[in-house]
Protein backbone atom coordinates (compact mmCIF):
# COMPACT_ATOMS: atom_id res chain seq x y z
CA UNK A 1 0.00 0.00 0.00
CA UNK A 2 1.61 3.24 -1.14
CA UNK A 3 1.02 6.61 0.37
CA UNK A 4 0.61 9.51 -1.80
CA UNK A 5 0.39 12.09 1.72
CA UNK A 6 2.31 15.37 1.22
CA UNK A 7 2.36 18.65 2.68
CA UNK A 8 2.58 21.86 1.47
CA UNK A 9 2.75 24.78 3.60
CA UNK A 10 1.98 23.22 6.65
CA UNK A 11 -1.27 21.92 4.99
CA UNK A 12 -1.57 17.59 4.62
CA UNK A 13 -2.79 16.68 0.98
CA UNK A 14 -4.40 13.17 0.35
CA UNK A 15 -2.26 13.28 -3.13
CA UNK A 16 -0.40 15.87 -4.74
CA UNK A 17 -2.37 16.32 -7.78
CA UNK A 18 -4.26 20.08 -8.06
CA UNK A 19 -6.17 21.08 -11.19
CA UNK A 20 -4.20 24.54 -12.22
CA UNK A 21 -6.01 27.54 -11.84
CA UNK A 22 -8.15 28.84 -15.68
CA UNK A 23 -8.54 25.23 -16.35
CA UNK A 24 -11.15 24.38 -13.28
CA UNK A 25 -13.02 27.79 -12.90
CA UNK A 26 -14.52 27.63 -9.41
CA UNK A 27 -15.10 23.41 -9.80
CA UNK A 28 -18.86 23.36 -10.39
CA UNK A 29 -18.30 22.29 -13.93
CA UNK A 30 -16.43 19.58 -12.89
CA UNK A 31 -17.94 18.95 -9.69
CA UNK A 32 -20.84 17.90 -12.11
CA UNK A 33 -19.04 15.21 -13.42
CA UNK A 34 -17.44 13.41 -10.44
CA UNK A 35 -16.67 13.74 -7.19
CA UNK A 36 -13.57 16.28 -6.83
CA UNK A 37 -12.71 15.36 -3.25
CA UNK A 38 -10.65 13.01 -4.83
CA UNK A 39 -8.28 15.59 -5.69
CA UNK A 40 -5.77 17.04 -3.28
CA UNK A 41 -6.85 20.20 -3.51
CA UNK A 42 -8.02 22.67 -6.79
CA UNK A 43 -6.89 26.12 -7.78
CA UNK A 44 -9.47 28.19 -8.49
CA UNK A 45 -10.24 30.76 -11.29
CA UNK A 46 -7.65 33.86 -11.49
CA UNK A 47 -9.78 36.14 -9.58
CA UNK A 48 -9.29 40.03 -10.03
CA UNK A 49 -10.96 43.16 -7.15
CA UNK A 50 -13.22 43.81 -10.26
CA UNK A 51 -15.23 41.82 -12.59
CA UNK A 52 -13.22 41.25 -15.90
CA UNK A 53 -14.28 40.53 -19.11
CA UNK A 54 -11.02 39.24 -20.32
CA UNK A 55 -9.18 39.46 -24.39
CA UNK A 56 -11.80 39.78 -27.11
CA UNK A 57 -12.04 36.14 -29.19
CA UNK A 58 -10.61 34.41 -30.50
CA UNK A 59 -8.86 33.44 -27.08
CA UNK A 60 -7.80 29.83 -28.33
CA UNK A 61 -5.05 28.21 -30.86
CA UNK A 62 -3.26 24.78 -31.28
CA UNK A 63 -0.26 23.60 -31.45
CA UNK A 64 1.77 20.63 -31.61
CA UNK A 65 1.27 19.28 -28.32
CA UNK A 66 -0.34 22.12 -27.09
CA UNK A 67 -2.21 24.81 -27.08
CA UNK A 68 -2.10 29.04 -27.10
CA UNK A 69 -4.79 30.91 -24.75
CA UNK A 70 -5.32 34.97 -24.14
CA UNK A 71 -8.09 34.77 -21.81
CA UNK A 72 -6.97 37.64 -19.84
CA UNK A 73 -8.40 37.09 -16.76
CA UNK A 74 -12.29 36.95 -17.16
CA UNK A 75 -13.53 36.58 -13.72
CA UNK A 76 -16.19 37.82 -12.15
CA UNK A 77 -14.78 39.90 -9.41
CA UNK A 78 -13.84 38.74 -5.86
CA UNK A 79 -17.08 39.75 -3.94
CA UNK A 80 -19.00 38.06 -6.76
CA UNK A 81 -17.17 34.94 -5.93
CA UNK A 82 -17.43 35.10 -2.51
CA UNK A 83 -21.38 35.57 -2.69
CA UNK A 84 -21.87 33.07 -5.36
CA UNK A 85 -19.01 30.66 -6.01
CA UNK A 86 -17.45 30.04 -2.80
CA UNK A 87 -20.57 28.94 -0.95
CA UNK A 88 -21.52 26.15 -4.12
CA UNK A 89 -17.63 25.13 -3.67
CA UNK A 90 -18.42 24.85 0.08
CA UNK A 91 -21.17 22.77 -0.75
CA UNK A 92 -19.61 20.00 -3.19
CA UNK A 93 -15.54 20.28 -2.27
CA UNK A 94 -14.98 19.43 1.45
CA UNK A 95 -10.56 20.31 1.52
CA UNK A 96 -9.13 23.44 1.65
CA UNK A 97 -8.85 24.91 -2.20
CA UNK A 98 -6.38 26.77 -3.38
CA UNK A 99 -6.91 30.48 -3.72
CA UNK A 100 -5.84 31.63 -7.09
CA UNK A 101 -5.78 35.67 -7.14
CA UNK A 102 -4.39 38.28 -9.49
CA UNK A 103 -3.87 42.05 -9.61
CA UNK A 104 -3.30 45.56 -11.68
CA UNK A 105 -1.52 46.76 -8.74
CA UNK A 106 0.44 46.24 -5.65
CA UNK A 107 -2.41 46.92 -3.75
CA UNK A 108 -5.11 45.97 -5.69
CA UNK A 109 -3.20 42.32 -4.63
CA UNK A 110 -3.47 43.16 -1.26
CA UNK A 111 -7.18 44.09 -0.93
CA UNK A 112 -7.91 40.72 -3.04
CA UNK A 113 -6.38 38.53 -0.40
CA UNK A 114 -8.11 40.60 2.51
CA UNK A 115 -11.37 40.50 0.70
CA UNK A 116 -10.66 36.50 0.59
CA UNK A 117 -9.21 36.32 4.12
CA UNK A 118 -12.09 35.59 6.15
CA UNK A 119 -13.67 33.08 3.48
CA UNK A 120 -13.44 29.69 5.26
CA UNK A 121 -11.97 26.78 2.90
CA UNK A 122 -9.01 28.53 1.77
CA UNK A 123 -5.82 26.70 1.97
CA UNK A 124 -3.43 29.19 0.40
CA UNK A 125 -3.26 31.85 -1.55
CA UNK A 126 -1.61 31.39 -4.89
CA UNK A 127 -0.69 34.61 -6.19
CA UNK A 128 -0.38 35.01 -9.80
CA UNK A 129 2.32 37.78 -10.67
CA UNK A 130 2.90 36.04 -14.20
CA UNK A 131 -0.03 36.15 -16.23
CA UNK A 132 1.29 36.71 -20.18
CA UNK A 133 -2.21 38.15 -21.35
CA UNK A 134 -2.54 41.47 -19.70
CA UNK A 135 -1.32 44.59 -19.71
CA UNK A 136 -0.22 46.96 -17.00
CA UNK A 137 -0.10 43.95 -14.30
CA UNK A 138 0.34 40.22 -14.28
CA UNK A 139 3.87 38.93 -15.58
CA UNK A 140 5.22 42.39 -15.12
CA UNK A 141 5.10 41.50 -11.81
CA UNK A 142 6.84 38.49 -12.09
CA UNK A 143 9.41 39.55 -14.56
CA UNK A 144 11.54 41.52 -11.79
CA UNK A 145 12.48 40.52 -8.31
CA UNK A 146 12.29 43.53 -6.76
CA UNK A 147 8.45 44.12 -7.94
CA UNK A 148 8.12 40.54 -6.99
CA UNK A 149 9.08 41.02 -3.79
CA UNK A 150 7.31 44.06 -3.44
CA UNK A 151 3.65 41.92 -4.35
CA UNK A 152 4.63 39.51 -1.95
CA UNK A 153 5.08 41.74 1.25
CA UNK A 154 1.86 43.49 0.29
CA UNK A 155 0.42 40.01 0.15
CA UNK A 156 2.14 38.91 3.20
CA UNK A 157 0.84 41.66 5.53
CA UNK A 158 -2.73 40.94 4.20
CA UNK A 159 -3.27 37.35 4.76
CA UNK A 160 -1.81 34.92 8.03
CA UNK A 161 -2.89 31.86 5.33
CA UNK A 162 0.11 30.34 3.70
CA UNK A 163 1.43 32.57 0.12
CA UNK A 164 2.58 30.55 -3.06
CA UNK A 165 3.72 33.24 -5.71
CA UNK A 166 2.81 31.46 -9.31
CA UNK A 167 5.82 32.48 -11.05
CA UNK A 168 6.61 33.22 -14.96
CA UNK A 169 8.59 31.49 -17.23
CA UNK A 170 9.04 34.24 -19.57
CA UNK A 171 12.34 35.57 -17.18
CA UNK A 172 16.06 35.29 -18.00
CA UNK A 173 16.45 34.14 -14.31
CA UNK A 174 13.25 32.44 -12.62
CA UNK A 175 16.03 31.66 -9.43
CA UNK A 176 16.73 34.92 -8.68
CA UNK A 177 12.80 35.82 -8.85
CA UNK A 178 12.07 32.69 -6.98
CA UNK A 179 14.60 33.72 -4.31
CA UNK A 180 12.84 37.97 -4.05
CA UNK A 181 9.56 35.89 -3.12
CA UNK A 182 11.48 33.63 -0.45
CA UNK A 183 12.98 37.05 1.15
CA UNK A 184 9.78 38.83 1.08
CA UNK A 185 8.03 35.96 2.81
CA UNK A 186 6.16 33.86 0.41
CA UNK A 187 5.86 30.23 1.98
CA UNK A 188 6.16 28.58 -1.57
CA UNK A 189 6.70 29.16 -5.02
CA UNK A 190 4.24 27.86 -7.78
CA UNK A 191 5.31 27.47 -11.82
CA UNK A 192 5.36 27.61 -14.80
CA UNK A 193 2.60 29.84 -15.63
CA UNK A 194 2.34 29.99 -19.52
CA UNK A 195 5.46 30.65 -21.94
CA UNK A 196 4.74 34.08 -24.70
CA UNK A 197 3.57 32.92 -27.56
CA UNK A 198 2.23 33.77 -30.87
CA UNK A 199 0.45 31.81 -33.76
CA UNK A 200 -0.24 33.44 -37.63
CA UNK A 201 -3.16 32.69 -39.95
CA UNK A 202 -1.75 31.98 -43.53
CA UNK A 203 -5.00 32.92 -45.22
CA UNK A 204 -5.31 36.18 -43.24
CA UNK A 205 -1.86 37.06 -42.73
CA UNK A 206 -2.44 38.03 -38.97
CA UNK A 207 -2.03 36.61 -35.61
CA UNK A 208 -4.89 33.94 -34.94
CA UNK A 209 -5.24 34.65 -31.51
CA UNK A 210 -7.23 38.61 -31.02
CA UNK A 211 -4.62 39.69 -28.38
CA UNK A 212 -1.55 38.82 -30.58
CA UNK A 213 0.25 37.29 -28.51
CA UNK A 214 -0.98 34.22 -25.57
CA UNK A 215 0.56 32.21 -23.51
CA UNK A 216 1.35 28.31 -24.21
CA UNK A 217 0.67 25.20 -22.14
CA UNK A 218 0.31 21.30 -22.98
CA UNK A 219 2.75 18.76 -22.92
CA UNK A 220 5.23 20.94 -25.30
CA UNK A 221 6.26 23.18 -21.86
CA UNK A 222 7.03 19.91 -20.12
CA UNK A 223 10.64 19.98 -20.49
CA UNK A 224 10.71 23.40 -19.75
CA UNK A 225 8.80 23.20 -16.67
CA UNK A 226 10.87 20.33 -15.34
CA UNK A 227 14.33 22.57 -15.90
CA UNK A 228 12.88 25.76 -14.52
CA UNK A 229 11.55 23.68 -11.08
CA UNK A 230 14.98 22.26 -11.11
CA UNK A 231 16.56 25.81 -10.99
CA UNK A 232 14.12 27.04 -8.36
CA UNK A 233 14.72 23.59 -6.35
CA UNK A 234 18.11 24.51 -5.77
CA UNK A 235 17.66 28.31 -5.14
CA UNK A 236 14.91 28.34 -2.16
CA UNK A 237 14.03 26.74 0.45
CA UNK A 238 10.57 26.44 0.86
CA UNK A 239 7.56 24.06 -1.07
CA UNK A 240 7.60 24.25 -5.01
CA UNK A 241 4.26 23.51 -6.76
CA UNK A 242 5.20 22.19 -9.94
CA UNK A 243 2.83 22.99 -13.34
CA UNK A 244 3.54 22.13 -16.71
CA UNK A 245 1.72 19.95 -19.48
CA UNK A 246 1.66 17.57 -16.72
CA UNK A 247 -1.02 14.88 -18.53
CA UNK A 248 -0.19 11.22 -16.44
CA UNK A 249 0.92 9.92 -13.33
CA UNK A 250 3.95 9.59 -14.32
CA UNK A 251 4.50 13.16 -15.51
CA UNK A 252 3.47 13.96 -11.71
CA UNK A 253 6.71 11.92 -10.33
CA UNK A 254 8.92 13.76 -12.97
CA UNK A 255 8.18 17.29 -11.65
CA UNK A 256 8.40 15.97 -7.95
CA UNK A 257 12.09 14.39 -8.67
CA UNK A 258 12.88 18.03 -10.02
CA UNK A 259 11.69 19.58 -6.97
CA UNK A 260 7.84 20.11 -6.55
CA UNK A 261 6.29 19.06 -3.57
CA UNK A 262 2.49 19.04 -5.14
CA UNK A 263 1.77 19.23 -8.87
CA UNK A 264 -0.49 21.43 -10.61
CA UNK A 265 -2.57 20.03 -13.59
CA UNK A 266 -3.67 22.23 -16.43
CA UNK A 267 -4.46 22.09 -20.16
CA UNK A 268 -4.65 18.06 -19.64
CA UNK A 269 -7.98 19.06 -17.98
CA UNK A 270 -9.71 20.69 -21.00
CA UNK A 271 -9.21 18.14 -23.82
CA UNK A 272 -10.71 15.15 -21.04
CA UNK A 273 -12.30 16.46 -18.22
CA UNK A 274 -11.77 13.58 -16.38
CA UNK A 275 -7.87 14.15 -16.83
CA UNK A 276 -7.08 15.16 -13.17
CA UNK A 277 -8.96 11.94 -11.50
CA UNK A 278 -7.44 9.81 -13.55
CA UNK A 279 -3.93 10.78 -12.98
CA UNK A 280 -5.16 10.49 -9.06
CA UNK A 281 -5.79 7.58 -9.97
CA UNK A 282 -2.94 6.15 -11.91
CA UNK A 283 -0.73 7.29 -8.97
CA UNK A 284 -0.31 4.34 -6.96
CA UNK A 285 0.34 2.02 -9.98
CA UNK A 286 2.78 4.46 -11.10
CA UNK A 287 4.50 4.73 -7.75
CA UNK A 288 4.80 0.99 -7.11
CA UNK A 289 6.55 0.48 -10.87
CA UNK A 290 9.26 2.86 -9.63
CA UNK A 291 9.64 1.53 -6.53
CA UNK A 292 8.01 4.11 -4.57
CA UNK A 293 6.58 3.87 -1.02
CA UNK A 294 6.26 7.67 0.15
CA UNK A 295 5.45 9.70 -2.72
CA UNK A 296 7.07 12.71 -0.21
CA UNK A 297 10.46 11.11 -0.44
CA UNK A 298 10.79 11.80 -4.13
CA UNK A 299 10.52 15.76 -3.86
CA UNK A 300 13.89 16.97 -5.14
CA UNK A 301 15.09 13.80 -5.78
CA UNK A 302 16.38 14.27 -8.93
CA UNK A 303 19.51 16.76 -7.29
CA UNK B 1 -22.54 16.26 -20.48
CA UNK B 2 -21.03 12.09 -21.06
CA UNK B 3 -17.62 11.27 -22.34
CA UNK B 4 -17.41 7.71 -24.58
CA UNK B 5 -15.87 6.02 -27.59
CA UNK B 6 -17.67 5.82 -30.83
CA UNK B 7 -17.75 3.33 -33.31
CA UNK B 8 -17.63 5.21 -37.15
CA UNK B 9 -20.43 3.57 -38.83
CA UNK B 10 -20.40 5.91 -42.01
CA UNK B 11 -18.37 8.80 -42.87
CA UNK B 12 -18.71 9.86 -46.73
CA UNK B 13 -18.38 13.14 -49.01
CA UNK B 14 -22.27 14.84 -49.05
CA UNK B 15 -20.88 17.90 -50.96
CA UNK B 16 -17.82 19.65 -51.95
CA UNK B 17 -15.51 18.85 -48.75
CA UNK B 18 -18.56 18.49 -46.75
CA UNK B 19 -18.87 14.63 -44.70
CA UNK B 20 -21.26 13.29 -42.97
CA UNK B 21 -20.48 10.86 -40.38
CA UNK B 22 -22.69 8.12 -38.46
CA UNK B 23 -21.49 7.23 -34.94
CA UNK B 24 -22.71 4.63 -32.95
CA UNK B 25 -22.62 4.70 -28.98
CA UNK B 26 -24.18 6.45 -26.15
CA UNK B 27 -27.08 9.35 -26.84
CA UNK B 28 -28.35 9.45 -23.64
CA UNK B 29 -26.76 13.13 -23.04
CA UNK B 30 -28.17 14.70 -25.81
CA UNK B 31 -30.93 16.70 -24.97
CA UNK B 32 -31.76 19.32 -27.94
CA UNK B 33 -30.79 19.72 -31.31
CA UNK B 34 -28.54 22.71 -31.32
CA UNK B 35 -26.08 20.82 -28.86
CA UNK B 36 -22.74 19.94 -29.76
CA UNK B 37 -20.13 16.83 -30.15
CA UNK B 38 -16.22 17.50 -28.67
CA UNK B 39 -14.37 14.84 -30.09
CA UNK B 40 -10.49 14.17 -29.99
CA UNK B 41 -8.89 13.14 -33.19
CA UNK B 42 -5.57 11.22 -32.65
CA UNK B 43 -2.33 13.19 -32.54
CA UNK B 44 -4.20 16.62 -32.35
CA UNK B 45 -4.11 18.13 -28.61
CA UNK B 46 -7.60 20.05 -28.70
CA UNK B 47 -10.56 18.68 -29.43
CA UNK B 48 -12.56 19.70 -32.49
CA UNK B 49 -16.53 20.65 -31.97
CA UNK B 50 -19.05 19.34 -34.42
CA UNK B 51 -22.77 20.71 -33.96
CA UNK B 52 -24.83 17.14 -33.59
CA UNK B 53 -27.14 16.86 -37.36
CA UNK B 54 -29.42 14.33 -35.48
CA UNK B 55 -29.31 11.38 -33.03
CA UNK B 56 -31.68 8.10 -31.81
CA UNK B 57 -31.13 6.01 -29.16
CA UNK B 58 -28.08 4.37 -30.28
CA UNK B 59 -26.75 6.85 -33.45
CA UNK B 60 -25.63 10.20 -33.49
CA UNK B 61 -25.18 11.99 -37.25
CA UNK B 62 -22.77 14.84 -37.65
CA UNK B 63 -22.16 16.95 -40.85
CA UNK B 64 -19.02 18.48 -41.14
CA UNK B 65 -16.89 20.53 -43.14
CA UNK B 66 -13.21 19.99 -43.87
CA UNK B 67 -11.54 23.45 -42.99
CA UNK B 68 -8.09 22.59 -41.10
CA UNK B 69 -6.14 19.44 -40.09
CA UNK B 70 -8.37 18.19 -37.67
CA UNK B 71 -11.06 18.15 -39.69
CA UNK B 72 -9.11 16.92 -42.50
CA UNK B 73 -8.01 14.19 -40.16
CA UNK B 74 -11.69 13.18 -39.57
CA UNK B 75 -12.42 13.11 -43.43
CA UNK B 76 -9.55 10.05 -43.77
CA UNK B 77 -10.96 7.65 -40.94
CA UNK B 78 -13.10 4.71 -42.36
CA UNK B 79 -15.98 2.97 -40.91
CA UNK B 80 -15.20 0.46 -37.84
CA UNK B 81 -12.50 3.13 -36.30
CA UNK B 82 -13.15 4.51 -33.27
CA UNK B 83 -13.54 8.10 -31.50
CA UNK B 84 -13.22 9.56 -28.32
CA UNK B 85 -16.37 12.19 -27.91
CA UNK B 86 -18.22 14.04 -24.91
CA UNK B 87 -21.46 14.58 -26.04
CA UNK B 88 -24.85 16.93 -24.82
CA UNK B 89 -22.78 19.93 -24.66
CA UNK B 90 -24.10 23.07 -25.02
CA UNK B 91 -27.87 24.09 -24.81
CA UNK B 92 -29.45 23.58 -28.12
CA UNK B 93 -33.00 25.07 -29.09
CA UNK B 94 -35.82 25.82 -27.42
CA UNK B 95 -38.78 23.87 -28.87
CA UNK B 96 -41.04 25.39 -26.47
CA UNK B 97 -40.94 28.45 -28.63
CA UNK B 98 -41.41 27.84 -31.60
CA UNK B 99 -45.42 28.79 -32.17
CA UNK B 100 -47.18 26.92 -35.26
CA UNK B 101 -45.16 28.10 -37.36
CA UNK B 102 -41.72 28.10 -36.90
CA UNK B 103 -39.06 29.55 -39.87
CA UNK B 104 -35.53 28.10 -39.71
CA UNK B 105 -32.56 29.95 -41.61
CA UNK B 106 -29.74 27.55 -42.12
CA UNK B 107 -26.68 28.66 -44.11
CA UNK B 108 -23.45 26.25 -45.39
CA UNK B 109 -22.44 24.09 -42.08
CA UNK B 110 -24.62 25.93 -40.05
CA UNK B 111 -27.48 23.87 -41.81
CA UNK B 112 -26.79 20.24 -40.28
CA UNK B 113 -28.12 21.24 -36.48
CA UNK B 114 -31.57 22.49 -37.87
CA UNK B 115 -32.11 19.01 -39.50
CA UNK B 116 -32.66 17.42 -36.17
CA UNK B 117 -34.73 20.82 -34.89
CA UNK B 118 -36.98 20.80 -38.33
CA UNK B 119 -37.72 16.86 -37.62
CA UNK B 120 -38.94 17.05 -33.80
CA UNK B 121 -40.36 20.16 -35.02
CA UNK B 122 -42.50 18.65 -37.44
CA UNK B 123 -43.11 15.56 -35.28
CA UNK B 124 -44.97 17.88 -32.89
CA UNK B 125 -47.09 18.77 -35.82
CA UNK B 126 -45.32 22.04 -36.45
CA UNK B 127 -45.72 23.55 -39.95
CA UNK B 128 -42.11 24.36 -40.23
CA UNK B 129 -40.59 26.60 -43.14
CA UNK B 130 -36.96 26.22 -43.86
CA UNK B 131 -34.66 28.58 -46.00
CA UNK B 132 -31.29 26.87 -46.70
CA UNK B 133 -28.86 28.91 -48.16
CA UNK B 134 -25.36 27.76 -49.87
CA UNK B 135 -22.47 29.08 -52.46
CA UNK B 136 -23.04 26.80 -55.27
CA UNK B 137 -24.99 23.69 -56.21
CA UNK B 138 -21.90 22.23 -55.05
CA UNK B 139 -21.73 23.16 -51.87
CA UNK B 140 -25.76 22.02 -51.48
CA UNK B 141 -26.94 18.85 -49.07
CA UNK B 142 -29.59 17.73 -47.26
CA UNK B 143 -32.31 19.59 -49.54
CA UNK B 144 -34.38 16.47 -50.15
CA UNK B 145 -33.85 15.36 -46.52
CA UNK B 146 -35.68 18.38 -45.34
CA UNK B 147 -38.29 18.02 -47.77
CA UNK B 148 -38.92 14.60 -46.28
CA UNK B 149 -39.90 15.40 -43.05
CA UNK B 150 -42.27 17.38 -44.19
CA UNK B 151 -41.30 20.98 -44.21
CA UNK B 152 -41.39 23.91 -46.98
CA UNK B 153 -38.26 24.38 -48.27
CA UNK B 154 -36.54 27.53 -50.09
CA UNK B 155 -32.60 26.95 -51.70
CA UNK B 156 -30.82 29.83 -52.28
CA UNK B 157 -27.72 30.09 -54.17
CA UNK B 158 -25.12 32.92 -54.08
CA UNK B 159 -24.59 32.36 -57.90
CA UNK B 160 -28.25 30.81 -58.74
CA UNK B 161 -27.06 27.44 -59.70
CA UNK B 162 -29.26 25.74 -57.51
CA UNK B 163 -32.43 26.76 -56.44
CA UNK B 164 -33.25 30.85 -56.10
CA UNK B 165 -30.18 32.97 -57.12
CA UNK B 166 -29.22 35.21 -53.97
CA UNK B 167 -28.72 35.18 -50.33
CA UNK B 168 -31.48 33.94 -47.44
CA UNK B 169 -32.44 37.24 -46.59
CA UNK B 170 -33.75 37.55 -50.36
CA UNK B 171 -36.33 34.63 -49.28
CA UNK B 172 -38.07 36.30 -46.10
CA UNK B 173 -39.85 38.88 -47.71
CA UNK B 174 -43.50 37.88 -47.52
CA UNK B 175 -42.54 34.72 -45.22
CA UNK B 176 -45.20 34.67 -42.06
CA UNK B 177 -43.67 33.17 -39.32
CA UNK B 178 -44.11 32.36 -35.45
CA UNK B 179 -40.32 32.31 -34.54
CA UNK B 180 -37.31 32.02 -35.98
CA UNK B 181 -34.55 30.20 -35.28
CA UNK B 182 -30.59 30.53 -37.19
CA UNK B 183 -27.78 28.72 -37.97
CA UNK B 184 -24.67 29.92 -40.12
CA UNK B 185 -22.10 32.36 -40.61
CA UNK B 186 -21.85 35.74 -38.42
CA UNK B 187 -21.94 37.78 -41.84
CA UNK B 188 -25.58 35.54 -42.72
CA UNK B 189 -26.72 36.01 -39.15
CA UNK B 190 -26.43 39.63 -39.08
CA UNK B 191 -27.76 40.12 -42.28
CA UNK B 192 -31.39 37.65 -41.02
CA UNK B 193 -31.09 40.04 -37.90
CA UNK B 194 -30.72 43.48 -39.99
CA UNK B 195 -34.49 42.43 -42.07
CA UNK B 196 -36.58 39.63 -39.93
CA UNK B 197 -39.31 40.04 -37.45
CA UNK B 198 -40.20 38.77 -34.30
CA UNK B 199 -38.45 36.71 -31.76
CA UNK B 200 -35.63 33.73 -32.16
CA UNK B 201 -33.01 31.78 -31.50
CA UNK B 202 -29.40 32.00 -33.31
CA UNK B 203 -26.68 29.86 -33.14
CA UNK B 204 -23.21 31.40 -32.67
CA UNK B 205 -19.91 30.29 -33.24
CA UNK B 206 -16.22 30.56 -31.66
CA UNK B 207 -12.99 29.30 -31.21
CA UNK B 208 -12.88 26.53 -28.22
CA UNK B 209 -10.36 25.31 -25.52
CA UNK B 210 -12.44 22.66 -23.43
CA UNK B 211 -16.35 23.02 -25.04
CA UNK B 212 -17.77 22.24 -21.95
CA UNK B 213 -17.68 26.02 -19.86
CA UNK B 214 -14.11 25.75 -17.95
CA UNK B 215 -11.18 27.60 -19.43
CA UNK B 216 -13.37 30.34 -20.48
CA UNK B 217 -12.06 30.55 -24.24
CA UNK B 218 -15.34 31.41 -26.05
CA UNK B 219 -16.60 34.09 -23.95
CA UNK B 220 -18.83 36.76 -25.97
CA UNK B 221 -20.50 39.65 -24.02
CA UNK B 222 -24.30 39.80 -24.13
CA UNK B 223 -26.79 42.14 -23.06
CA UNK B 224 -27.57 39.60 -20.29
CA UNK B 225 -23.02 39.72 -19.59
CA UNK B 226 -20.69 37.54 -20.69
CA UNK B 227 -21.82 34.05 -21.94
CA UNK B 228 -19.69 31.24 -22.63
CA UNK B 229 -20.62 30.21 -25.87
CA UNK B 230 -19.67 26.66 -25.40
CA UNK B 231 -21.81 26.42 -22.07
CA UNK B 232 -24.35 29.27 -21.78
CA UNK B 233 -24.84 28.94 -26.04
CA UNK B 234 -24.20 28.19 -28.77
CA UNK B 235 -27.93 29.40 -28.91
CA UNK B 236 -28.45 32.61 -27.62
CA UNK B 237 -31.39 34.39 -27.70
CA UNK B 238 -32.27 36.95 -30.61
CA UNK B 239 -33.22 39.85 -28.45
CA UNK B 240 -29.97 39.16 -25.77
CA UNK B 241 -26.85 39.19 -28.82
CA UNK B 242 -24.97 41.72 -29.07
CA UNK B 243 -24.51 42.95 -33.33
Amino acid sequence: MVNTKVTLCGVELDNPVIPASGTFGYGREFAALYDINCLGSFSFKGTTLEPRFGNPTPRIAETAAGMLNSVGLQNPGVEAVIEKELPKLRQVFHKPVMANISGFSVAEYAEVARRLEDQPGIGWLEVNISCPNVHGGGMSFGADPALAAQVTKAVRRATKRPIIMKLSPNVTDIAAIARACQEAGADGISLINTLLAMRIDLKRRRPVLANGTGGLSGPAVKPVAVRMIYQVYEAVSIPIVGMGGVCTAEDVLELMLAGATAVEVGAANLVDPFASKKIVEELPRAMEKYGVEHLSELIGGAH
Amino acid sequence: MEQAIYTILENRPLARQVYRMVLSGPTGAIQNPGQFVNIQIPGRFLRRPISVCDWDGETLTLIYKVVGLGTGDLSRMAPGQTLDLLTGLGNGYDLEKSGPRPLLIGGGVGVPPLYGLCRRLTAAGKACTVVLGFQNQADVFYVEEFRALGARVILMTDDGTAGQKGLVTQALPGLEYTYLYACGPMPMLRAVNAVAVGEGQFSLEERMGCGFGACMGCTCQTKSGPKRICKDGPVLERGEILW
